[in-house]
């Protein structure tokens, strides 16, 4: 068997795509953080709350509901997206005028109180869910096997990132919501309902996190706690990466996570420290982080 | 009068946080005219044209715009009655290109111009379309605050410090432009500090101190009330 530095040649390309969807997951949760920041000035603790939510809800309606995995695929970033513009008129339109500090609190609030929500319901073990029957199996790619629903993590995602890229970038919405997260007193000024678009940022950012959640369902064991075990690491991402920049998260997201899959193969102690010694050496130099601009 | 009358400003009080910038401004602008609000620095003029669009801080008296009292709605229901605005430190969007920052504003009403109208207008602004906006020269900022309200159908334009700091060709320019606006029935406060780009156009002119209008003065009495001129503003 072909091996690269003592490492058989598909544990190095298994670990390379279970990195990169690991990477999906910090690419999509961090953009969606990236455009509610950008637009709220708020850190969105809920973000990894939302995401468990969204892969609970996955496996509350197959299992009470009988709804599929494909139907949730669309209704539950629905559902979260729907939570989240609750979330946004109920209480956090309130603090937009606020140090980010408190905006923090409430949705690291908001966080514990989802969390021990459906704890509270479903218990801490994890719920399995099965993966639907078109994904399942694997591709033989010759070198090695490549299971069908990683390759579907990997390509939702990335589609899910380039839409949102390409509508905020390209699109005359997205100039709206560019010029709104530059200067929103003077966007509103030229008739432009901004409040409304930050209610929809808001739900957008979190359905992205619901639409993750609903990615993983199949992919891991489905618990209450599923959210802040990611939520830190995706922090750090968005860290590295630079707050508030869409493409820099995307990119950062996926590079992370092909560098812990790697670091897996070739020095496991450190797979799991290993973001964070990245942005404390990122931190030092670029304290914007890699894409983002000082302000 | 009151059927021709665009806007009327009644006892306009407003406030940043706890200072106390506007204390009763009143003043009426009719439908086609074109009035200078004239003043020393830190009289209260910016701020009445951020306060008829809601961008101050809490706000009492009476705003009318075209008969409909606006002091209570959000900016861009303000926006949407018509109201076009110029601000003094441009806000070019950093984030768009020229041609993004153009297309930004929303119609707010008929027979604005078209795009291509504007370009022939500016042409600096087709050649530079494609660049980020605060790329552009200061000149061509400027250009661009003005040309993309032209382009909304906005009938009630706010235009504050527009030749500050500017080339003298370019205050000529935008001399023309706003000729040009005035043949077309645009109403027009514009907020000056340079007593020469404003006073030749105008209808009427406003002096401002201390957050109130304490003079008007017609076109036709520019010469008669030169040392009330020369009194405010030192001209």
């Amino acid at each position: 068997m072909t091996e690269i530095f003592g490492v058989p040649i598909q544990a190095l390309f298994g670990q390379l795509m279970l990195g990169l969807v690991n990477g999906s997951f910090y690419a999509v949760l961090s953009l969606g953080l990236a455009v509610i920041f950008g637009m709220l000035n708020i850190i969105n603790f809920a973000h990894g709350a939302l995401y468990m939510a969204g892969a609970m809800l996955t496996w509350v309606g197959l299992e009470y509901l009988g709804i599929g995995y494909w139907w949730m695929l669309l209704l539950g970033p629905i559902c979260v997206g729907l939570i989240g513009i609750a979330i946004e008129r109920l209480m956090l339109q309130w603090l937009y005028k606020l140090d980010h500090l408190y905006g923090l609190l409430l949705t690291f609030g908001l966080a514990l109180m989802i969390e021990g929500l459906f704890r509270d319901l479903y218990g801490v073990a994890g719920q399995p869910y099965s993966i639907p029957e078109e994904l399942s199996g694997a591709f033989n790619l010759g070198f090695m096997f490549l299971p069908k629903y990683r390759a579907w993590v990997i390509v939702a995602s990335l589609t899910v990132c380039l839409f949102t890229w390409y509508v905020i970038e390209k699109t005359r919405l997205g100039a709206y919501l560019r010029a709104a997260t530059e200067n929103p007193k003077l966007t509103q000024a030229f008739g432009i309902n901004v409040p409304l678009m930050v209610m929809l940022t808001y739900g957008f950012g979190v359905a992205l996190a619901g639409f993750a959640g609903v990615l993983a369902a199949p992919a891991t064991q489905i618990s209450p706690l599923m959210g802040s075990n990611l939520i830190i690491v995706v922090f750090a991402v968005v860290v590295i990466g630079g707050m508030g920049s869409i493409l820099g998260s995307v990119l950062t997201g996926l590079g992370l996570g092909i560098i812990e899959g790697m670091i897996k193969v070739f020095w496991p102690e450190a797979s799991a420290t290993v973001v964070f010694m990245i942005m404390a050496v990122v931190l030092m130099f670029r304290p914007a982080g890699l894409f983002g601009r000082e302000k | 009068m009151s059927a021709t009358e665009f806007l009327r400003v009644s006892d306009l009080h407003a406030f940043y946080g706890e200072s106390h910038v506007l204390h009763g401004m009143d003043f009426a602008v009719r439908r086609g005219e074109y009035i200078s609000l004239l003043g020393r620095n830190g009289a209260g003029r910016t701020t009445t044209l951020r306060a008829i669009l809601g961008l101050t801080g809490r706000r009492t008296g009476s705003i009318m715009l075209n008969g409909r009292e606006v002091i209570g709605m959000p900016s861009h229901r303000i926006a949407q009655l018509g109201v076009g605005y110029c601000p003094e430190e441009r806000g070019i969007y950093a984030s768009l290109s020229c041609e993004e920052n153009l297309l930004l504003p929303p119609q707010v009403g008929s027979g604005g111009m078209s795009l291509d109208d504007i370009y022939a207008m500016f042409p600096n602004l087709k050649e530079r379309r494609y660049s980020q906006g605060t790329r552009l020269s200061g000149g061509e900022q400027q250009m661009l605050a003005m040309a993309r309200i032209l382009r909304t159908g906005a009938k009630l334009l706010l235009l504050d410090e527009i030749s500050e700091g500017l080339a003298p060709v370019i205050v000529q320019k935008l001399g023309e432009v706003i000729r040009m606006l005035k043949q077309h029935d645009y109403t027009i406060i514009l907020v000056e500090q340079n007593f020469r780009f404003a006073a030749p156009l105008a209808d009427r002119m406003f002096i401002v101190e201390h957050g109130q209008v304490v003079a008007e003065i017609a076109q036709h009495e520019i010469n008669e009330k030169q040392d009330l001129l020369q009194e405010y503003l030192g001209v």
